[in-house]
Order: structure tokens, then sequence, then C-alpha cells
């Protein structure tokens, strides 16, 4: 089972790597952006086959590892 | 005094770090992070550097080394633990420290000589030190520290606020601000005051010749705070 996740970076924090590209997009041409946000995504190729099973260890390692609460958020997307 | 230090791959100050322990009375053994038993110590310091490449978040892989776990239990036993640049970045990712360190502001890596003053002076790393203002030397990407409104209410309630950036006279405001962090916080200390975190790196300011010697001033008062 192969578990998509995206981490976000929290809506008050201070993302100036988004900051600069949409400066840049700006800067090449793409009009009425509001604001540009970067984040991060994993694939995590499982041997679980239960599709709940493989979600939750992937919630867990989110939660140790893959995103910093502090700042981040993380959204399982997809799995197949 | 018996210090470790701790080498995590990427670490590139432990052994800088090593040299002004000694220089001021610690009996210093590198740590490797794959080692499980911490030797006996009494203080433990995380070095600075790219531990593991700066890879997923700064510090977040070493936080999570083998050695960790006794790092961890001598802390929460009290232990004296300071974790320099890298070193509070994964102090944080372990959760010893409050909060977190972003990338700096203006995402230049900062590489020059600044000033903090102290602001908690009841505690091991700074009781009767001579000094209220240090010049310390930064280098760093990611040293914008941050936390969320209810971290920080709590952080100044408790006065865990080691040092901030601030001008030659102490003045502590937005234009010594090098990298955006959260209240001008160059170093924080946890609730109970032995885990001490902070950007700057004392161990690079031990010799009249090349730096000056602010950071002899805090080596050998420390080891005097310890004794």
């Amino acid at each position: 089972m192969k578990v998509s996740v995206i981490i976000t970076l929290k809506k008050d924090v201070l993302d100036p790597q988004g900051k600069v590209i949409h400066q840049t997009l700006d800067g090449m041409g793409f009009e009425n952006i509001n604001e540009v946000r970067q984040g991060k995504y994993f694939e995590i190729n499982t041997k679980e086959d239960d599709k709940k099973k493989a979600e939750a260890k992937v919630e867990e390692m989110c939660k140790k590892l893959l995103a910093n609460l502090v700042i981040e958020n993380y959204k399982i997307i997809g799995s197949e | 005094m018996h210090s470790s230090v701790i080498t995590f791959p990427g670490s590139n100050c432990d052994r800088d770090m090593d040299v002004a322990l000694k220089k001021f009375g610690f009996k210093n053994k590198m740590v490797w992070h794959n080692d499980i038993e911490l030797p006996k110590s009494d203080l433990v310091v995380l070095p600075g550097g790219f531990s593991y490449g700066d890879y997923l978040r700064c510090g977040s892989i070493a936080s999570k080394s083998k050695i960790m776990k006794s790092v961890l239990n001598f802390a929460q036993g009290g232990g004296k633990v300071m974790g320099i640049c890298n070193g509070f970045q994964i102090l944080v990712e372990c959760g010893l420290l409050p909060g977190v360190l972003l990338r700096n502001k203006y995402l230049e890596f900062i590489c020059k000589n600044i000033f903090v003053k102290v602001n908690n002076k009841d505690n091991s790393y700074f009781k009767d030190i001579k000094k209220e203002i240090f010049e310390f030397h930064i280098a760093h990407n990611e040293g914008n520290y941050f936390c969320s409104k209810e971290q920080i209410k709590e952080i100044n309630d408790n006065s865990q606020i080691a040092l901030f950036y601030s001008d030659e006279n102490g003045n502590v405001n937005k234009d010594y601000n090098p990298n955006g962090s959260l209240q001008n916080i160059a170093g924080i200390l946890n609730k109970q005051k032995n885990v001490l975190g902070m950007m700057p790196h004392p161990e690079r300011m031990i010799d009249p010749a090349l730096s000056g010697e602010d950071g002899s001033i805090f080596f050998e008062n420390l080891i005097n705070n310890l004794k």
C-alpha cells in the first residue's frame, strides 16, 4: 500500500521561500496571485495491505518525525 | 568536571567545542551518535554543524539518534545539556526545548559577529557572570526562533529566555535582530533551567589573538557554576 502525505506550514508561520516564489511569479507576469505557500510531499510505500492500518502507521510517522506540529500540518491525501 | 560532546554525521563544531571545554578545565569525551550510553558527565553538549545535511528539517534526524535516548534521560533527571546552533535545533526537535527554528527571515545564511544580552542569570549557565552583553559569532541559515502564542507566554512567564540579540549597549529591538527571531530570542532555557539552547557560538570566542574572549568568560563561569 502506497500512502501519500502532504505537509504544509500552519497559517501563522512565516514562509519566506513561498514569498520569494510569489514575487518571482509576479515578475514573470503571472497575475492575480494572492499568496504562495511551499510544502512537502511524501510517498510512503509500506508492506501493509490494509488501508486503515497503513494510514494509521503513516499518521504516527507524521506525528513523530515527518512533521513538526509546532509549525506544520499533515494531511494524508491518498492510498493505493 | 566531566563533559561529553556528541558527534553526529555532519557535526562540524564538535572539535572546537572539545578544545574550548578542555581549555577551561573540563575533562571532555567525544561521544558518537550511535553509542547508547553516555559517559559520566556533568555537562552534555550538542555541537553546531549540519547533522544529516539538514535533511527533512534541521536537527530532526539527529534528534532520533540512539544516543539521544540517554541524553533525554540525562536531561529529564536534571543533567545539564547545552545545544549550540545545530545543537539548539536538535533540542527543539527532540522536545527538550519549546518552539522551532525557521529559515532566516531574509533567506540568507548569516555568518558574522553579533551582540547578545543575557536575560536570565538564575541558572547554571549565567549565574554570577561578569558581563551582561557578549560579542559572539553566529553562522546559520535556520535561526529564526518561532513558537505559538501560548508557548511564548509560557516562556516569558517562566523566564525561559536566556539571551536576546541586541546592540553593543544591550538595546534589544528589531534593528539588531539578524534573523527575524520572535522577540529577538537568541537562546532559551527549559522550565527547569538545566537545558540551554542558543544559536551563537561561544566556543569561537576563546582566543584573544583571533576572536576576543567573550566565550572564555562564558566557559570559565560555567565550569565554576558546575563545581
